[in-house]
């Protein structure tokens, strides 16, 4: 029997008021998403990829059909599905360890001192920040907030990771720094992970699926399967398979443009 | 730390260099200008042997009362504005047809209602810091980024500790700036306020010195006025620093 879907979207649609009346951005998706997978989904910038996100996390309610995490409707958001946004959101009134500490002293996940500053260290650990301990985010590099945002949504133990272009305000090499140490973490505190993304060797090199979808309004165009295991490193970029599979997702990405551009002509 | 303190002090010599050299150029009247050894005489005399400590302290005084009034209303009618946008578009130019009115010309109405005393001073003064301090809090809170918010609710908090543990921390600064406008502000408005029967505080000197012609007088007041706003202001600057150091700042 195939295990129960950790995020499942059922025919869901999603029509935001237009001028002219509504403007559908989601076309009936129906997609599941299983424990452990790390599930990349990919489309040209404005299809929709970052609606559908934020309604797993709850910010937004589908127009018809249902998301549902763990078999519950999605209502609003929640501290079992932590969000990373582009643009970090790091609080700057905090400093890095207050940072981390927030979501621990919230009535949501409320804990003891000696435990919440244990899983502060631990996580100050994992992402490198233990040396900063006591910076304001105005101190950081871009890389370190983002480590930071990271850090503070593994504190209050998500079961999923929901991340909107992570990594894409960040320049070429923290990048690639910035997947290696996810991908480390993700090895030691296994979540199940939704990662939006522009990036063709990001997909790949991350996900154990990917989810390429078309221009608006979007549907799902095509899933691939990504077989390496995990741990992976930066040698994978060098395997015959990484190459073939990166450049049919890179067509397919292509081919959607391809089509958007197409519909804004007309 | 002496070139600093160098650079902190030549301005104002330059401005007392320029008052001097206009005193002594000819192009004005000698009786229009009275030299600034003679202004820090009389303002000396004034502080020693009459009534300038007085005047300082019913100035003060009254700037203090009324910026904590208006403060107090407008850090919660500024945070409503910016916060829901929808308020804003009815309330705003409201607010903008009030705050263009000049306090002075409201004088003759404050009178009629609150009398001479020193309730319509405050009253000025509280008219003219709340509209300063509302415009303030509300751009500063309008422009808060829904980010901190989002974040947040993802991690679990709930409106109340939203409100606790993001909003407030955002609105600190926006309340110092709002505080600082609102002083120099009311320390703008001084004068006016003292305009209604006042025997006391630094706008009534002024005036009075007028009457009488007393141009030495006249500065005595302005400078007064004005080194008092500055520490004010300096002092505001100094507790935000302390307070708020986590903000960037530009430049």
């Amino acid at each position: 029997m195939k295990p129960p879907a950790r995020i499942s979207f059922e025919n869901v649609a999603l029509e935001f008021a237009g001028k002219n009346g509504p403007v559908r951005v989601v076309d009936n998706v129906s997609y599941e998403i299983g424990n452990g997978e790390f599930v990349s989904i990919i489309g040209p910038s404005g299809c929709g990829k970052t609606t559908m996100m934020n309604m797993v996390a709850g910010f937004l309610q589908p127009t018809s059909g249902s998301v549902k995490v763990d078999g519950k409707v999605v209502t609003g958001p929640g501290p079992d599905r932590g969000v990373i946004f582009q643009e970090y959101g790091v609080f700057p009134w905090l400093t890095v360890k207050d940072n981390i500490d927030f979501g621990l002293t919230l009535s949501a996940n409320r804990k003891p001192k000696a435990e919440r500053e244990e899983i502060c260290n631990r996580y100050m650990k994992l992402m490198g920040l233990s040396d900063f301990a006591d910076a304001f985010p105005k101190m950081l590099s871009g890389g370190m907030r983002q480590r930071l945002a990271i850090a503070r949504a593994y504190a209050v133990k998500p079961q999923f990771l929901l991340m909107d272009e992570p990594f894409g305000a960040l320049d070429a090499q923290t990048r690639a720094h910035m997947q290696d140490l996810l991908l480390q973490a993700l090895q030691t505190e296994g979540k199940t992970v939704m990662l939006i993304t522009h990036s063709v060797e990001e997909a790949v090199y991350m996900s154990s699926r990917i989810v390429v979808m078309t221009a608006r309004p979007t549907r799902i165009r095509e899933i691939i399967e990504v077989p390496f295991p995990y741990p992976r490193d930066a040698s994978l970029h060098e395997d015959p398979l990484f190459g073939q599979l990166r450049s049919r997702v890179r067509s397919l990405v292509m081919r959607e443009y391809a089509a958007q551009a197409r519909q804004s002509s007309e | 730390m002496l070139k600093r303190a160098a650079l902190i002090i030549a301005p104002w010599l330059v401005i007392v260099g320029i008052w001097y050299a206009l005193a002594y150029s000819g192009l004005i009247n000698e009786a229009l200008i009275p030299k600034p050894h003679v202004v820090a005489a009389r303002f000396w005399e004034l502080l020693t042997q009459a009534r300038l400590p007085l005047d300082i302290w019913m100035s003060t005084q009254r700037v203090f009362l009324g910026v904590a009034a208006g403060i107090t209303l407008a850090v919660p009618v500024g945070f409503v504005l910016g916060w829901y946008r929808q308020v804003r578009t009815f309330i705003d130019p409201l607010i903008n047809f009030f705050r263009a009115l000049p306090p002075i010309a409201l004088i003759p109405l404050v009178v009629v209602y609150f009398g001479i005393g020193e309730i319509a001073k405050v009253v000025i003064l509280f008219y003219a810091s709340f509209f300063a301090g509302v415009i303030v809090m509300y751009e500063g809170i309008a422009q808060i980024s829904p980010i901190y918010v989002r974040v947040a609710r993802t991690l679990g908090a709930t409106d109340g500790e939203i409100f606790r543990k993001v909003i407030i921390p955002l609105t600190v600064p926006h309340m110092l700036t709002a505080l600082r406008v609102a002083l120099g502000v009311a320390w703008a408005t001084l004068v006016a306020s003292e305009l209604i029967a006042a025997q006391q505080g630094l706008g009534a000197l002024i005036q009075n010195a007028s009457s009488f012609f007393q141009l030495d007088i006249i500065y005595v007041g302005i400078i007064c006025i004005g080194f008092i706003a500055l520490a004010m202001d300096l002092a505001i600057r100094a507790f935000t620093k302390r307070l708020v150091s986590w903000q960037e700042r530009i430049a």
